[in-house]
């Protein structure tokens, strides 16, 4: 499995070359004499787990981090980058995946901020005008980017790497944030960009994508590259199993009698506590005992403000939301738990875990309540040390033990534990927001499993995610979060991408860009 | 090159050696400074460290100790509770001079009576005192978003107007020949706090920090409320999530600093101090922001801490008189005790390491 044979058809000069990079943390090696090469022109896909070490490869590349050991060239030359300035001059431009923009700002000025020598506003603005036709990412420099669409502001970096003429474009995740139609367009430019001689660097665990984009593929796994292969050539569950080192396990589930209505929300209205949030409008809908209802949606869409107003961080009018017929729309968490209702939100460090305290703290955080663990006002710390090893143990949570701080944890083994909290508390109402985001394969196939074990005990679920696949995994019926609003819940089955592209509002403000192109 | 880097669990022993490493360096560095001075720097640390436990006047300056350590300890839990929770009171120094007011006014205003409910009722009076001076901020800040850094600490300048206005006007003696200042509290026994135990300096005070130390850290690692504290003050959108109202705790937090400073303000007037007069307080409220930190913003820290503090305060008094030391060299000390502290708190969470290669 560890071939590096290279297609005889790639007759593609080398660009980048990588020999041997070693690179080790206290604790861990995050790449470990890792080679592979980029020719001019080609797509290359770096393929991994969460954890697996891509993000260290490239940073590596982009002059981020140094390698511990091994080598580099660029066109044959010796390449060392020091700071990310110097693999600019040379060519090698990478786009993040959480964008460095300010919203305060117009586009131009954002892209003026990360030049070395900016040109003046009006010239630049002519240049990004220009370059954004020539690759059909519309954008107008003069808008504000709070004002811009998730999709839009990643072609703000995108235009913004451009504008240098790289020989090498370095993408990290760059398709998570995009609905299936903004991702077509994102690709049609990338393979503009390749056909002109533009390499690109495609970092992804979407197997489909890379798939149908990418020439060459390097697969990590816990920091070794494992194989490399033509993804169009290999089915994505072979890639799979190539990434997770297994042969995966789908999902089962067990199919409940729909209940009565477990969860019901109708026509919840509420103004973001969020700076530059996405108030909610209007949102409507039931989701009915073992029932699994999936919302998709783009970030930034109203996601994180309805898991606030679900789990009563926010709350509305009492009969705005409803659990088992009780209005419970003005009551907050606590009181919520009581009632039957757990949620789960997607940022770990900080909102659904306190980073700095123990998994035992971690664990009373939510589930002092259901779990009967305060007395008279005083907390059952035995009692919640025996839970937080149930977590660990039932959800195979890798720790030395309960006692040590959350941050310690891998970002994919604290959600498990914040999984586990949550689904152990045998609740009637489960709401999560990005069940399995950063969890490995093997992690995230468990997670939907006992999802779906919960729907299938008689839980009311409702799965907020922005994995479409997940959700069309776990999901009876499926509804999209689009700029606050909720689309009318239809059953899962029978739904097209297409469908479900149009329900996510489309290529998001292609139209506005356009006409002033 | 050295390099600082992140553990990924907080060191235990680090958590526990820092204080005393900070004393050491301290003494080191306060060492050199004094030498430069041209004292002599062992002579210097052992007036400072030694002798008001051990020397010649030990007797009378023990119990100097608990007298000074008390009001620190007592105010300096308060805030504890709130800096764990992220809520800033800086002005602990009002709400001593508030506590002592309303402590004192009402055992003046029913002077000469002999009852022994009087002392109880001042107590609960001195605590409500800075209870309210706190709640100025507390409301101002869940209400408007003020800042309650700045109001509490504006409220101090507040306070000693009011203090100057009560020495000399509704609460000055009668019977004090126009001197400013009310009546001695020493001739007054039934609103009087005597000396329960001389030799050690216990005084009701005494009794209520070192009471205070155990309850609050019972408090901290036990109740709900200690939980929820130590969470809104490390997560607060995980306190939220947890179902802390912000509001509540923002009440609870400067509720109950308020009132243990002015509880020790209380207990001050009626005690050591004697009276109330302009120049009542002494800084009190303010050092003890230093020893809050200096404990580890634990309550037993905290009670350690307040004795080393006194020991400080007690030990560079006798230097500044024995050895003709400036006040402000003593000031220097302690200031440096604060930042070796926080310098080397620092390897709590990080730790150093020798970087490799090209670095």
């Amino acid at each position: 499995m560890t071939g590096t044979e290279r297609q005889g058809a790639d007759a593609r000069p080398e660009l980048l070359a990588v020999k041997g990079i070693t690179k080790a943390y206290p604790g861990v090696i995050a790449n470990s004499d890792v080679s592979f090469a980029i020719g001019e022109g080609e797509i290359h896909a770096l393929l991994g787990e969460n954890g697996a070490g891509k993000s260290t490869m490239v940073k590596m590349i982009y002059g981020l981090i140094r390698p511990d050991s091994g080598q580099m060239t660029l066109r044959g030359a010796a390449y060392q980058p020091g700071k990310p300035a110097e693999a600019r001059r040379l060519g090698v431009a990478m786009v993040f995946q959480h964008f460095s923009l300010f919203e305060a700002l117009n586009v131009a000025e954002n892209v003026a901020l990360g030049m070395e020598s900016p040109p003046p506003m009006r010239e630049l603005a002519a240049r990004i005008r220009a370059v954004s036709e020539e690759y059909g990412l519309p954008l107008d420099p003069s808008r504000m980017v709070g004002d811009l669409s998730a999709g839009e502001r990643q072609r703000v970096e995108i235009i913004r790497c451009l504008l240098q003429d790289p020989k090498l474009l370095i993408m990290d995740e760059p398709t998570s944030v995009l609905t299936p139609q903004e991702v077509e367009i994102l690709f049609k430019t990338l393979r503009q960009l390749s056909s002109e001689g533009t390499a690109i660097l495609y970092i992804s665990h979407k197997l489909e994508e890379i798939r149908s984009l990418c020439d060459e593929a390097t697969i990590l796994r816990r920091g070794k590259v494992v194989a490399t292969c033509t993804p169009r050539e290999r089915t994505a569950r072979e890639m799979a199993e190539l990434m997770v080192g297994s042969a995966l396990k789908t999902p089962e589930r067990r199919v409940a009698e729909k209940g009565e209505v477990a969860l019901g929300v109708s026509d919840l209205s509420a103004a973001s506590p969020i700076p530059f949030g996405t108030s909610l409008k209007g949102i409507s809908f039931t989701v009915a005992k073992g029932e699994v209802l999936g919302i998709a949606g783009v970030a930034g869409n109203g996601q994180d403000e309805l898991l606030l107003a679900l789990s009563g961080e926010l709350k509305a009018a009492p009969d705005k939301v409803r659990i088992a017929g009780h209005a419970v729309g003005d009551l907050g968490p606590v009181d919520r738990r009581k009632v039957g209702l757990v949620a789960a939100p997607e940022d770990r460090y900080g909102h659904a875990a306190a980073p700095d305290m123990s998994l035992v703290e971690n664990a009373f955080l939510t589930a002092g309540v259901r779990k009967g663990l305060v007395k008279n006002g005083f907390v059952d710390w035995a009692g919640t040390r025996r839970f937080a090893e149930e977590i660990i143990a039932g959800y195979d949570v890798r720790t030395p033990g309960p006692d040590v701080a959350a941050r310690a944890l891998s970002g994919g083994n604290l959600q498990k534990f914040l999984m586990g909290r949550e689904l152990m508390q045998g609740a009637s109402v489960i709401v999560i927001n990005q069940p399995t985001w950063g969890v490995d394969a093997a992690a995230a196939a468990q997670i939907r499993q006992s999802i779906l074990d919960r729907a299938g005990e008689g839980a009311a679920v409702v799965v907020i995610s922005q994995d479409l696949d997940e959700l069309l995994e776990v999901s009876d019926s499926f509804a999209v979060l689009n700029e606050g609003r909720l689309t009318k819940p239809r059953p899962t089955e029978g739904l097209t991408m297409d469908e479900i592209g149009l329900m996510m509002g489309g290529a998001h403000g292609m139209e506005v860009a356009h006409h002033v192109a | 090159m050295l390099r600082l880097e992140k553990r990924p669990t907080p060191s235990r022993f680090w958590l526990y050696a820092t204080p005393p490493v900070a004393v050491i360096l301290t003494m080191i560095a306060g060492g050199i400074l004094f030498a430069a001075m041209g004292k002599n720097p062992f002579e210097v640390i052992r007036t400072i460290f030694w002798d008001p436990v051990f020397g010649e006047f030990a007797f009378y300056l023990r119990g100097q100790l608990l007298v000074k350590a008390g009001p620190l300890i007592l105010i300096a839990i308060g805030l504890a509770l709130g800096f764990r929770a992220g809520i800033w009171n800086i002005g602990a120094e009002g709400q001593y001079i508030m506590g002592a007011i309303f402590g004192a006014s009402v055992g003046l205003a029913v002077f000469p009576t002999e009852s022994r409910w009087i002392f109880p009722l001042m107590v609960v009076a001195g605590a409500f005192g800075g209870w309210l001076w706190a709640m100025i901020p507390a409301i101002l800040k869940t209400r408007f978003n003020t800042n309650e850094i700045l109001v509490s600490l504006m409220l101090v300048y507040v306070a000693e107007t009011i203090l100057a206005k009560a020495s000399t006007g509704f609460l000055k003696n009668p019977e004090g020949m126009g001197f400013p200042g009310s009546r001695n509290f020493s001739s007054y026994p039934a609103a009087q706090n005597a000396f329960l135990y001389e030799p050690l300096g216990l005084h009701w005070g005494g009794v209520a920090a070192l009471v205070t130390g155990v309850l609050a850290y019972i408090l901290l690692t036990r109740h709900q409320a200690g939980f929820q504290i130590r969470l809104a003050g490390q997560a607060p959108r995980a306190a939220r999530f947890h179902g802390v109202s912000p509001t509540r705790l923002v009440v609870l937090c400067m509720g109950i600093s308020g009132a243990l400073a002015g509880l020790a303000g209380m207990f001050e007037v009626t005690g050591p101090a004697g009276q109330i007069s302009i120049d009542f307080n002494t800084g009190y409220g303010f050092t003890a922001i230093i020893v809050a930190f200096l404990g580890r913003l634990n309550p037993l820290g905290i009670v350690l801490a307040g004795f080393l503090m006194a020991l400080t305060y007690v030990g560079g008094e006798m230097a500044s008189t024995n050895l003709g030391l400036p006040d402000a060299a003593i000031q220097v000390f302690q200031g440096m005790l604060l930042f070796f502290l926080l310098a080397v708190d620092v390897l709590t969470n990080y730790r150093f390491r020798l970087a490799v290669g090209a670095h």
